[in-house]
């Protein structure tokens, strides 16, 4: 008997202008379980994200969360639904504090200021931002910046979270320490996470399921090990043999 | 600093807040009756700027058309007055219910359809713009020949239909300042003012984060536009007449924004203090327009200390006070 994923995407498409950004994508999410999206530049990985979390609403397809339909939701719908999300490109509310930017996250749950207050220092001691606290976000570094949108997505108490290049510009003992962080994560809380991500390093070691976008089509999954001996993956990545018939750059 | 963690007011801006207060409520007793009409000129500023902030400075909606809010809510309670001799601490509710309407219907226009930032400013000037034209042709207010309200004794004292000397209003307007920051205050604190801070910084962040944008922005916008729309109902009664191309005029809706962006957008503090100076250039200013006989010479200075701020201290005045006084560690 297999359990229900917590996350299905079925048939998802959107078609940018004349370009099929992403073209009929299917994969599940099981809970607690931690999957990546990877793909070369313009796969279509950030576009699958935005459609999960409600930026735009699918041309075709389908989101189940936990059992609900959340197709086509606002993005604060969605969020309300269970779904934490990363922006690839940071956006920090500038002018407020760490504390206060990982707050506003925190509200979802509680009303209270101050129990707002206490989970926000929690998750910022949790991602080791504990020190930062009191700093206004525009003061932050750029990895400093990109665990502050996991810590800000974090205080939502989502059901899954989505993560967008998190690591990048990470040295390599931090992209240890934070996959050491989101794989606690996972265990303890029964987290699920989807992630995108270009350093490959951290998608080896916490992605427990790998889906390949190229073109905006998935174009394999499997464990990280099947995927990285896929033909398929290394031809997208490493372009193709002189053999095969291909237009594409 | 530490104490950054946790907005309490510290005990240095807490002291120097009950110094500003107790000065206030005492400086009647001792200057003559033109300083007392100037304070209550910053006052009006002060608390107009307040109510602005909220929806500009908290929320970062930027409304260019406030003077609609102070037309309605001194119409409102004026015209009752004047006709069926309502008072006007009833009044002023009509006034406020009004306005909130007013500004929850242009709000939500404008947000609904995604029209925000610049056109968003366009579209609040248009709505004041059409307002006093509108009552230009009202002729249950007066129309373009005004609206009067009987002149009373001005040494006589009657608080509840607000006839009486000008310390009466100074006082009245003083509670309604310190209310004003009290309010501000309390909704910075809490998850209201948390969200309009998320949207101001970063609308999609905000949204991503559980966050109905379009719900909370009307809220600032319904909320600042009844603050405002007392300080119309008092302004109403301090000046006892009400043309609509004065009262709904542009150059009102540019005055009310002044204040706050020279004191601190955003701040606690910032519009009060940007109130004070102004104020003071404004009427150093006109002074001095007597004696060289030079007009415009206010208008000008205001002209001026917008551009020195915005090109030299572009937070206002109130961060840099804050850091001089050593009270770095409130933001607000």
């Amino acid at each position: 008997m297999s359990v229900p994923p917590l996350l299905e995407v079925r048939g998802l498409s959107k078609r940018f202008r004349g370009l099929q950004a992403v073209d009929s994508v299917s994969f599940a999410v099981p809970k607690g379980g931690i999957v990546a999206l990877i793909g070369p530049n313009g796969a279509g990985k950030t576009t699958t994200f935005n459609l999960i979390a409600g930026v735009f609403a699918p041309d075709s397809g389908s989101v189940v969360l936990d059992g609900a339909e959340i197709t086509g939701r606002r993005p604060d719908q969605a969020c309300r639904a269970g779904i934490g999300r990363t922006f690839q490109v940071v956006k920090p509310f500038g002018a407020l504090t760490v504390l206060e930017n990982v707050m506003v996250g925190a509200f979802k749950a509680t009303a209270d200021s101050t129990a707002a207050r206490h989970a926000a220092l929690e998750i910022l001691e949790r991602l080791g931002l504990g020190d930062k606290a009191g700093i206004v976000a525009n003061s932050l570094t750029l990895p400093e910046r990109k665990k502050l949108e996991t810590a800000r997505a974090l205080a939502t108490q989502p059901k899954i979270l989505l993560l967008d290049e998190v690591m990048a510009g990470l040295r390599p003992t931090e992209i240890d320490a934070m996959v050491r962080t989101f794989a606690a994560l996972s265990r303890e809380m029964g987290l699920a996470i989807l992630l995108t991500e270009h350093v490959m390093r951290a998608v080896m070691a916490l992605s427990h399921h790998i889906v390949v976008l190229h073109h905006g089509q998935k174009i394999c999954e499997g464990t990280p090990e099947q995927v990285s001996r896929d033909p398929r993956v290394l031809e997208c990545y490493l372009g193709s043999a002189p053999t095969a018939a291909t237009g594409s750059g | 600093m530490r104490s950054a963690r946790f907005p309490i007011l510290p005990r240095r801006v807490a002291a120097a807040l009950a110094l500003f207060i107790a000065a206030m409520v005492a400086l009647p007793f001792f200057v003559d009756s033109y300083i007392v009409s100037v304070l209550v000129v910053v006052l009006f500023a002060a608390y107009f700027g307040q109510a602005w902030n909220i929806v500009t400075g908290f929320a970062g909606q930027l409304s260019l058309g406030h003077a609609l809010y102070v037309g309605l809510g001194a119409y409102a309670s004026a015209a009752l007055f004047v006709r069926y001799g309502v008072p006007p601490w009833l009044g002023m509710f009509a006034g406020m219910a009004l306005a909130a309407l007013a500004g929850s219907v242009i709000a939500a226009l404008s947000f609904r359809f995604r029209v925000g930032g610049v056109y968003f400013a366009l579209l609040t000037i248009a709505f004041a713009e059409f307002t006093r034209i509108l009552f230009d042709h009202f002729d249950w207010v007066g129309a373009t020949s005004g609206l009067f309200l009987p002149v009373s004794n001005r040494a006589s004292i009657d608080l509840l239909r607000l006839r009486g000397s000008p310390v009466m209003f100074y006082y009245c307007l003083l509670a309604l300042t310190l209310g004003a920051l009290a309010l501000s205050r309390h909704l910075l604190d809490r998850r209201i003012g948390y969200y309009w801070q998320a949207i101001r910084e970063d609308q999609e962040a905000a949204q991503a984060l559980g966050i109905d944008v379009f719900r909370y922005k009307v809220a600032a916008m319904a909320l600042s536009a009844a603050m405002t729309s007392v300080g119309g109902t008092f302004l109403a009664f301090y000046d006892n007449n009400l043309y609509p191309d004065t009262v709904f005029a542009v150059g009102r809706s540019i005055e009310i924004i002044t204040a706050p962006i020279i004191g601190g957008l955003g701040t606690l503090f910032g519009p009060i203090l940007g109130a004070f100076v102004l104020t003071a250039l404004g009427e150093a200013m006109t002074s001095l327009t007597g004696s060289f006989a030079v007009s415009g010479l206010k208008q000008w200075s205001y002209g001026v200390a917008l551009l020195l701020i915005v090109a030299l201290q572009p937070a206002g005045l109130w961060p840099w006070l804050r850091a001089r006084l050593g009270l770095g560690a409130v933001r607000r």
